[in-house]
């Protein structure tokens, strides 16, 4: 039986990430007549979501082909939430609050200072895959607003001068780790 | 059915219970702007995602106002359609997408045939009241041969999602990000070449603005006629002389041959021929493929190969199955090949110093003439394919009104043709005009009756069962991508028990197709074009492919047998497995 979609030529992430994610899918047990009834494509890309980290397209289209979908639905889907992304994370994830509290603290500022410190727009990765940002809807932190996580560690009421500081410790961080 | 009685604006209508208000309205004749709804009866095509709030009306008893698109009718309703309030909503909803719209339609594809210019010009509407706010911006998408994208004209009606996913069934288009951002386009936002799209055009078909369109080569062929160094020669499809006559006022169905030969003849082309000899050299190739697959019991279902949209269909869907389609090129392939080698001879040219244009009611055979091995040594079969739409503009530009030219004749020898071509127009023609021919072949006796009413029709899945001097063949005639991938998966699952299968990928056959006149909605024109269609085939008096004394010329001058050698060589293609998303 001929796929939906073309497989990508190259696919780059690894087998056992693709067969973890499989099995998840074989148990759903999609029906090919009628691959919609069940709605299992937000619940497929969220597993995925953790399996890779991120959704690039080599993983869409593989659950385009198991799902019986076509490429360009799933990535619709995708596009439409804020929580799936595309990019991967960096090592370490930098994420700025935008909820309305932080924002009238001046998160903005904040945010565009990170972006100016790693040289990458929100919602992009370092090109060494070290750093990547994002801006969050309300994390629910308002009393420490303006707020910032560095993936699980919370900075609260951070100031314009901080953020060099922050990105600093993380930079020694990764120097530390490459000596190792 | 169960019948509801309202009343709209004080008038009293009738209508069957499952209509809408719109129906309703539309029943006596009261007029509602719609913008993103789509209600193509004939062809089972509908979309109601009542997304624009275009259509509203007031209803007694009920708070707000409601889209009459989208609002089922129920016994005794009061309705009004132009109170003070709807109105006012309409105004609003105009100028908000005017708001995100450029305000440039002095230089639009568009410009006066056009949804949201209509409308806006009907209310009057000459500024834009929110300037100054953000404005989406996209770059225009013009990375294929056939269709051009600019997304700063959509007005996310999705329309052409529902017609590429749902009834093409081929899934180029989806909604992409939210919000403002929106739009529809390809996954991840590619351009539309590198996806597996048809190029069918039935997206620029029901687009209501000029955010999907074809990719225009009105100039190539003006510099074309005004180089003095060519000959350009020029070929028409059938759809063309039964729709061409909308662009110039005339009721739809007109048959305008002549007057369409005599004005392509005034444009300037060196010669003025017809695309239905390459549909009466197609039907001596293919009937003569379909009965030796018949007597071999071979690769069957033999499966047309006439419409470039289907063909692509079945390249990026059915790979599995590219060994079924008869070889032979499209007529407008097989034209070219003919023009620029045979004919080339005969007027004693090289090909490289001939043009071949063709006047097409297809968006798909742009891409078609494109491709690489329809170009031998680089000089392409067919120069520049052009719909039925451009060649209206470049009728208007030369000041050419179809209504005041004589009716003129089609050249020699590539002008002359049978009825069996021009039904090729239509679903069911090519499948009727073969068997015409296979008919007499095989079974050595005249056919009298040449008239195959049961494989005719707007009906998407068509099958008939034909004796044929005593072997009854199944065949199935489908239009529209959706109802093709129906018979393919039968194929593939082996339930299949057909000897051959017309596929068109425009609902109800190239008299649909995406370079023709707009329809804005009406889809009894198709209809219309069709009886057409029937009317200029009856009124022919050769009206079998193998009895057209110019085909007959060049097999023995020329080609010799049909899927001879020669044959082979020019009129017989292949299929690729192609990628897309
Ligand atoms: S591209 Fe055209 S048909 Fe599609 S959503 Fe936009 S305006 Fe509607
Ligand atoms: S041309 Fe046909 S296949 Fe391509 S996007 Fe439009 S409807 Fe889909
Ligand atoms: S049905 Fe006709 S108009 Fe439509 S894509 Fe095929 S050849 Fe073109
Ligand atoms: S036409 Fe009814 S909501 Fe758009």
């Amino acid at each position: 039986m001929e796929k939906f979609n073309p497989e990508p030529k190259i696919k780059t992430l690894p087998d056992e990430l693709y067969k973890k994610l499989d099995s998840y899918i074989d148990d759903l047990s999609v029906d090919r007549k009628d691959p919609r009834k069940k709605g299992n494509l937000i619940q497929v890309l969220h597993k995925a979501q953790g399996i890779f980290g991120y959704l690039p397209e080599e993983v869409q289209v593989h659950i385009a082909n198991r799902l019986f979908l076509h490429h360009s639905e799933v990535s619709g889907v995708i596009s439409f939430y804020n929580y799936f992304t595309t990019t991967p994370k960096g090592k370490y994830c930098v994420s700025v609050c935008m909820g309305t509290a932080c924002y009238v603290k001046g998160a903005e500022k904040i945010l565009n200072e990170f972006e100016k410190m790693l040289n990458i727009k929100a919602g992009e990765v370092t090109e060494d895959l070290k750093f990547s940002i994002d801006a969050l809807r309300c994390v629910g932190a308002c009393g420490l607003a303006p707020v910032v996580l560095i993936n699980d560690k919370v900075y609260g009421r951070v100031k314009l001068q901080d953020v060099k500081k922050i990105v600093e410790e993380y930079l020694v961080a990764t120097e530390s780790e490459k000596k190792e | 059915m169960a019948q509801v009685t309202l009343t709209i604006n004080d008038r009293k209508v009738t209508v069957d219970e499952k209509s809408t208000v719109l129906d309703a309205a539309r029943q006596l004749n009261v007029k509602i702007p719609t913008l993103c709804h789509l209600n193509l009866h004939d062809l089972k095509i509908n979309h109601t995602n009542a997304s624009c709030r275009i259509c509203m009306v007031e209803i007694d008893g009920r708070r707000n106002l409601a889209p009459s698109c989208a609002t089922p009718v129920v016994e005794g309703m009061v309705i009004r359609t132009h109170t003070k309030r709807v109105l006012k909503s309409r105004r609003k909803v105009l100028e908000l997408l005017v708001s995100d719209h450029p305000f440039d339609c002095l230089n639009c594809y568009k410009s006066t045939d056009c949804e949201l210019q209509t409308l806006v010009n009907e209310f009057g509407i000459n500024k834009n009241t929110y300037e100054g706010f953000a404005m989406s911006q996209y770059p225009v998408d013009e990375s294929s041969k056939a269709i051009r994208r600019d997304l700063t004209k959509c007005i996310m009606c999705r329309r052409c999602e529902t017609v590429c996913n749902n009834v093409q069934t081929v899934g180029v288009l989806t909604g992409y990000k939210r919000g403002f951002e929106a739009v529809v386009a390809p996954a991840e936002m590619k351009g539309i070449v590198d996806t597996k799209c048809t190029y069918c055009g039935q997206c620029v078909a029901v687009c209501p603005t000029a955010a999907l369109t074809g990719i225009s080569y009105i100039q190539d062929v003006w510099n074309a006629i005004f180089d003095d160094k060519k000959t350009v020669i020029v070929q028409t499809a059938p759809a063309i002389r039964v729709a061409i006559g909308e662009e110039f006022g005339m009721q739809p169905g007109e048959i305008v041959t002549g007057k369409l030969v005599a004005g392509l003849r005034r444009m300037g082309f060196d010669s003025v021929f017809d695309t239905n000899f390459g549909a009466d050299l197609t039907i001596m190739e293919e009937s003569a493929e379909l009965i030796e697959r018949v007597v071999k019991n071979k690769d069957l279902p033999i499966l047309t190969s006439c419409c470039p949209g289907w063909i692509n269909f079945l390249e990026y869907q059915f790979p599995d199955l590219l060994n079924i389609p008869s070889t032979c090129k499209s007529p407008q392939q097989m034209f070219g090949a003919i023009a620029k080698s045979y004919y080339a001879e005969k007027i004693g040219k090289k090909p490289e110093e001939i043009v071949v244009v063709s006047i097409m009611p297809c968006i798909a055979k742009k891409y078609e003439a494109s491709r690489p091995e329809f170009a031998p040594n680089n000089v392409p079969d067919v120069d520049f394919a052009l719909t039925t739409r451009e060649l209206a503009k470049m009728f208007k530009e030369a000041g050419l009104d179809l209504n005041d030219l004589p009716e003129e004749q089609f050249d020699s020898p590539l002008g002359e043709s049978t009825g069996a071509a021009d039904i090729f127009a239509s679903s069911g023609g090519v499948l009727e005009a073969a068997l015409r021919t296979a008919y007499e072949k095989m079974t050595g006796k005249k056919l009298d009756k040449v008239d195959f009413v049961s494989v005719r029709g707007m009906e998407g899945v068509k099958e008939v069962t034909i004796d044929i001097g005593g072997t009854p063949l199944n065949f199935a005639i489908t239009s529209g991508l959706g109802n093709a991938r129906i018979v393919l998966e039968k194929i593939r699952s082996g339930e299949s028990k057909y000897h051959g299968i017309e596929i068109m990928a425009c609902p109800g056959g190239c008299i649909n197709g995406g370079g023709q006149p707009f329809i804005h909605g009406d889809s009894s024109i198709i209809e219309k074009r069709m009886n057409a269609i029937y009317k200029e085939d009856s009124g022919k008096k050769l009206r079998k492919s193998h009895d057209n004394p110019s085909i007959q010329k060049l097999y023995k001058e020329y080609l010799g047998e049909p899927l001879g050698h020669k044959s082979h060589e020019l009129l017989h293609t292949e299929y690729y497995k192609k990628h897309g998303s």
